[in-house]
């Protein structure tokens, strides 16, 4: 019988994969796909909690498409920032940004 | 041991969610793992019709499946170097994949056990499934319009914050 840990269990894997990715990745768009994979994670165990434990009527539901608007909102932007970096350095190589390093 | 629907349905989705989860790490070249990033958007779709939250599967397949993953692959269109089989290299550093390994890993297992430990409450009520887009929208035009309104207001600076930052200095 599939219950509540299971898809919680799947979520946390995802945060995993995630979590590895903005570790291993130089490419800074790579990086931001990661960044998607957790907050998907986050969403499967809203929806899950939602479906198995009922606090509200919705209440899951609701939280995961706050989530989803935030996230558009951080892809645009960082995708511009990505898109801004890369007309003065040429890459997108993680190792290249340094702006802010002295 | 005979496994009923449910649970073949559910790791049948879970498995494919995964491996695709897996190629958008893996993979070498950001192509791949844009469109493998495609397919974790509908097995993750594919979860919230499974646990009844159909409206949610459409808009992750619509916003997700859709709209974000083409913003992702024109950003690495424009950035994207020729030789694409190196676009998407691993970090050299050992050290790193060894921490974001280390990591990843201790949040597996943690949360793993913590979710093993857990006493869950019973359910409160039964899941009322047939208008859920109902419940959402009175939800969302009732108690929480005010976060409906910041929401609706982040959207806007964030496109209007796109635009300006990737549009760039007009006379460098």
């Amino acid at each position: 019988m599939i219950g509540l840990n299971h898809y919680l269990l799947l979520g946390t894997v995802l945060f995993g994969i995630g979590a590895y990715g903005v570790f291993a990745k130089r490419n800074a768009i790579a990086v931001l796909m990661s960044i998607e994979l957790m907050l998907n994670a986050v969403n499967v165990n809203f929806v899950a909690i939602n479906r198995f434990l009922q606090p509200a009527a919705g209440m899951g539901q609701l939280f995961a498409i706050f989530v989803i608007v935030v996230a558009a909102a951080e892809v645009a932007v960082g995708l511009a920032l990505i898109i801004s970096i890369y007309r003065h350095r040429k890459s997108v190589d993680l190792n290249d940004f340094n702006l802010l390093k002295w | 041991m005979i496994m009923n629907m449910d649970s073949l349905v559910f790791l049948i989705i879970s498995a494919f969610t995964i491996a695709s989860a897996l190629g958008v790490v893996l993979s070498r070249n950001i192509i791949h793992s844009a469109l493998a990033l495609i397919l974790t958007f509908l097995g993750v779709a594919m979860n919230f019709f499974d646990l009844g939250a159909s409206f949610l599967g459409l808009v992750q397949i619509l916003v997700y499946a859709g709209a974000i993953s083409v913003l992702i692959i024109f950003a690495i269109m424009l950035v994207m170097k020729p030789d694409s089989a190196a676009t998407n290299p691993p970090t050299p550093s050992r050290d790193t994949h060894f921490i974001g390994g280390l990591l990843a890993w201790l949040v597996m297992i943690g949360v793993g056990m913590a979710i093993g430990l857990t006493r869950w409450p019973a359910m409160a009520s039964e899941p009322a499934e047939a208008d859920a887009v109902g419940t959402l929208a009175t939800l969302l035009l009732g108690n929480y319009v005010v976060a409906f309104e910041a929401a609706a207001i982040l959207l806007l600076l964030a496109a209007v914050g796109a635009i300006i930052l990737a549009k760039g200095d007009e006379n460098p």
